[in-house]
């Protein structure tokens, strides 16, 4: 017979399929055939459909609602509007930036779209039906959407709900359209360093409002069990114990009693965050009828009021002596906030990390001011994609720096280098307060020049500048650069909360007797793949292969509190809390091991899945035969059992970091843009997925193409929301939709347990400026400094007839 | 207005239903037929998610009064695994290729790769792109999509050749 010899050391890492294992995703067997659970696909018996009623008007009076005719249609059970929500105190909502927001509108409406009533019926289409019959007298009023005229002396007011409150959540309101005012650093000494410095450049750059606009819409469905008073709410969760403490908080139901479950989440970026009006008006329904109500928003729904992103009016200025070492860096920003403060940052904060703005450079002194307005636009304020306004800081330190190698007449890369925080500065302070973990600008960089082989794309750039002079051309090449730094992982509870609760987050592990497992986190994952990656991070802890480990998520019920999924936040703060979770269960698995092989714990060393005798692997116990033990040995001095549960308390946030390049060419005739090569240099610390970290990086910077091409939220002079269904708000398809390269270096966070940082969004950071400035890169030898996102066609044609470009 | 009756083989079954006139084939699918596979992105035909094969076509079943499926041939992401239960070549690719992400275009997407694939069994990259147009994703950037319908049309060819 053949004795097989035991499984290699290497063998054993490889079953594991732990950290820096390109491992096969657990949820794509669902995925593929059809069987995933999204909210829109529960179905529980006697359910019934909520629809909203919506302000045509930018802003009106309610003079009345009619609901008579809408209660006639057969199937129609209830339409519910302020009026009937004043009783139980639910007309209005906290948001998470410490405002309210209107549930139904209360006597006005404030952007077009807004919930006005909700309707409730059997099925969605007699509740669509008698939303077109609920008859409502509007007056209209005086539209706003200009955030620089909404400070105007005579600028109508917006918030008469608030208009006494002069003292807002973040301190002052100077205006009765004023929400606050946000400053940090150095506002006299940055001045003052402007006014000294050699070169000066200043330049307005708007960051245009946007859209996360996730495939899958935002919904839930309530249903209220009035016997046993227990409210179950599924929904689009990003964060489902946030959704439950603040439903338990608003509605005056126990906690205990409210069981929030995310089910499968068809994308969030940012979307998906915030409290909506639909899952109040959905709790309630429920509560009134008794019976489950569920509550899907349409694409224009989607679109037009469960959140936006950016609509950010910058502008920076920056001092630097003539030969390009920069001395100060002061901005403004004037941040459209639409009808109501419902940011979605850490309440700290009220424009989020806005100020990791002096980015990957060692700017001495700078200043931040940011006054945010109401306006009659709708609400939200959101991190799409990016960690809470670290998109909109990247973006004008990126395209700010440019301007200034313009001035300077410098290559942007030199630029760059010259200005970088040395690896042996680390960890670093920034003059803005920040102190960043770790990095290694200068190595990123180099290696990204070298690979996209910079210098031979500025000479084919040069050569193309003299044969489009000649005639010989029509296109112009334009080349960006981006190195961006993103700050994740929010955060310390000492300074990040929101509505009070700390940004901690949460990992139990429990493993069976035979030596598989359950992880159990306070994340959510909505394509991130958590059930595959975190299931590798326990793996590599504890020594089980990740593929007898579960993952669970998004029951709160069951799942630890955590703060969930966004700003890449996962793996920085429940990745850590894993980690740790594990090595409790491992110190415990030291001690069964010591007794079961009569020896002191300390004569133990741990290795990949056992504990062996230091010096005599030989004697060992598997992870697999401590587990059984811990349930059948009476163990002195131990408990029986193995579960172990972490609530992670970051000591400070992570710093990615990364370095972009893209070459664009520009039909001067068409203003159309081809994107010919975008090379993505990422580095995310430890990576724990590389296949899914490609993954992530493939689809930031598709948002990236699309914010940066064309996508744009707007609005025209009375309120009329424009671009608000996918006919005219832009998402790439696969044919405009360049093919990546992607690239790593590894710089480990010092203070997370694995040394991870989280990437989710880096590519959307650095995306975005890398591709605008190739497109104002590919016109900066006819003079133009700044032109504005989005760039699409029009625009971009606008820009070359401007520059008299055009035939 | 009255119910109708409708008649259609959907994943090889036929079946038979009374429905509203006006009923989206894509809420008859989800919803009285319990196929809830394929998803709904948009309102304007724009993304894909609800794409079905009918008699022989992509289509985007939002667009799809159930009346005009009546007598069809449909086939939904629910239908396109083996019956022994394995998974067709394009799904195990986009497995194999990280193809997905939130998996809310995936079955759409398939569904469209499974026809395409028929009507142009080796498809350049280029016409997988175009090919796949209309159906948007918002996680993956499609370059694991192309790959993923690169390697299943490889893996098909191979099967074809072999048979
Ligand atoms: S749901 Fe978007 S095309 Fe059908
Ligand atoms: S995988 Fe999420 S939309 Fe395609």
């Amino acid at each position: 017979m053949n004795v097989q010899s035991p499984p290699s050391r290497e063998e054993r890492i490889k079953k594991l399929q732990g950290l820096g294992s390109s491992r096969k995703r657990v949820e794509d067997a669902r995925f593929t055939q059809g069987t995933g659970n999204y909210v829109d696909d529960i179905k529980l018996p006697g359910m019934l459909f909520g629809d909203f009623v919506r302000s045509p008007y930018g802003h009106a009076r309610i003079k009345s609602i009619d609901k008579e005719a809408a209660l006639a249609v057969p199937g129609v059970i209830a339409v519910l509007t302020a009026e009937d929500l004043k009783p139980l105190n639910l007309h209005y909502m906290p948001t998470l930036a410490g405002d309210v927001q209107a549930v139904l509108a209360d006597e006005k409406v404030l952007f077009q779209n807004q919930e006005v009533a909700f309707v409730v019926a059997q099925d969605r289409y007699a509740a669509a039906d008698a939303v077109e019959l609920v008859e409502v007298d509007y007056e209209e009023l005086p539209v706003i959407n200009d955030a620089f005229k909404a400070l105007d002396d005579d600028a109508p007011l917006l918030r008469e709900d608030i208009k006494d409150k002069m003292e807002g959540a973040h301190g002052p309101r100077k205006h009765h359209n004023h929400i606050f005012l946000w400053e940090e650093g150095d506002k006299e000494g940055t001045e003052q360093a402007l006014n000294n410095a050699e070169v000066m450049v200043e330049e307005k750059i708007t960051y245009q409002r946007v859209h996360p606009c996730p495939l899958e819409t935002c919904g839930c469905v309530a249903s209220m069990d009035k016997i046993n008073g227990k409210l179950t709410l599924w929904g689009t969760f990003q964060a489902p114990h946030a959704v439950r403490t603040v439903a338990s908080l608003i509605t005056n139901i126990p906690e205990h009693n409210i069981r929030v479950v995310s089910p499968d989440i068809g994308g969030g970026f940012g979307n998906k965050v915030g409290v909506y009006p639909g899952y109040i008006c959905s709790v309630v329904a429920s509560i009134v009828t008794g019976k489950p109500v569920k509550w899907v928003e349409d694409r224009i729904e989607n679109l037009t009021s469960t959140a936006f992103a950016r609509d950010y009016h910058m502008t920076g200025k920056i001092a630097a002596t003539a030969d390009g070492k920069i001395t100060g860096l002061w901005t403004h920003v004037l941040a459209d906030h639409g009808a109501f403060d419902a940011c979605a940052d850490p309440t700290k904060f009220p424009a989020g990390f806005f100020h990791i703005v002096t980015g990957s450079y060692d700017i001495p002194i700078a200043y931040v001011g940011v006054d945010g307005v109401y306006t009659n636009k709708a609400p939200g304020g959101v991190a799409y994609r990016c960690s809470f306004r670290v998109t909109e800081a990247a973006y004008l330190i990126e395209r700010m720096i440019d301007v200034l190698a313009r001035k300077l007449d410098m290559d942007p890369v030199e630029l760059r280098i010259k200005n970088f925080i040395k690896k042996e500065q680390f960890p670093y302070q920034s003059a803005l307060g920040w102190e960043y973990d770790s990095g290694d600008y200068h190595t990123a960089m180099d290696q990204a020049t070298k690979a996209v082989d910079y210098p031979a794309l500025r000479a084919e750039q040069a050569e193309n500048r003299v044969a489009f002079d000649r005639g010989e051309t029509r296109n112009l090449m334009g080349i960006g650069v981006a190195f961006f730094t993103e700050i994740v992982g929010a955060g310390p509870v000492k300074n990040c909360d929101i509505l009070g609760l700390g940004m901690f987050d949460s990992c139990e592990i429990r493993i069976h007797p035979t030596g598989s497992a359950i992880a159990r986190l306070g994340t959510i994952s909505q394509g991130q793949g958590h059930a595959t990656t975190f299931a590798q991070i326990v793996a590599s802890e504890i020594g089980i292969p990740a593929e007898d480990i579960t993952l669970e998520e998004g029951d709160t019920d069951t799942a630890p509190y955590g703060l969930g999924t966004y700003g890449s936040r996962s793996t920085p703060v429940a990745g850590a809390a894993t980690a740790m979770a594990g090595r409790k269960i491992r110190a415990k698995a030291q001690m069964i091991a010591a007794y079961l092989l009569e020896v002191h714990e300390g004569d133990l060393e741990w290795d990949v899945d056992r504990f062996q005798i230091k010096g005599n692997p030989e004697a060992h116990k598997t992870m697999k035969e401590i587990a059984f033990a811990s349930y059948n040995q009476a163990i002195p001095g131990l408990e029986p059992g193995l579960e172990a549960v972490s609530y992670y308390d970051p000591p400070n946030m992570t710093y990615p970091f990364g370095a972009y390049f893209c070459v664009v060419d520009v039909d001067v005739d068409t203003g159309v843009t081809d994107i010919r090569k975008f090379y993505a240099l990422d580095d995310c610390g430890t990576r724990i997925n590389p296949m899914i970290i490609e993954g992530q990086v493939h689809g930031g910077l598709t948002e990236a193409v699309a914010i940066a091409m064309g996508q744009e939220i707007s609005y025209d002079e009375i309120g009329n929301v424009k671009g608000a269904s996918l006919m005219d708000f832009y998402l790439p398809t696969a044919v405009e939709t360049p093919t990546y390269e992607t690239d790593f270096t590894v710089t480990p966070s010092p203070h997370h347990p694995i040394g991870a940082k989280g990437v989710g969004e880096s590519p959307n950071v650095g995306g975005v400026p890398a591709l605008s400035n190739a497109v104002n890169d590919a016109f900066a030898h006819k003079g133009l400094v700044h032109t504005q996102m989005p760039h699409d066609h029009w625009r971009v044609w606008q820009t070359a007839q401007r520059l008299g470009l055009t035939g | 207005m009255s119910d109708i009756d409708v008649k259609m083989t959907i994943n090889g079954q036929e079946i038979e239903a009374k429905a509203d006139p006006r009923t989206l084939l894509i809420h008859f699918l989800r919803e009285d037929q319990n196929l809830t596979g394929a998803h709904i992105g948009c309102d304007t035909s724009h993304c894909g998610a609800c794409t079905v094969d009918i008699d022989g076509k992509s289509v985007k079943s939002c667009t799809v009064f159930v009346g005009q499926a009546n007598g069809s041939d449909i086939t939904t992401i629910e239908g396109i695994a083996h019956p022994d239960g394995t998974l067709h070549a394009i799904q195990e690719a986009f497995r194999q290729n990280h193809g997905l992400q939130c998996g809310f275009c995936t079955p759409g997407m398939i569904t469209r790769a499974y026809r395409l694939l028929q009507e142009n069994p080796t498809p350049t990259e280029t016409e997988i792109r175009y090919g796949i147009s209309g159906n948007l994703c918002r996680c993956t950037g499609y370059q694991n999509i192309v790959k993923s319908i690169m390697a299943a049309s490889r893996e098909l060819s191979l099967k074809e050749a072999a048979e």
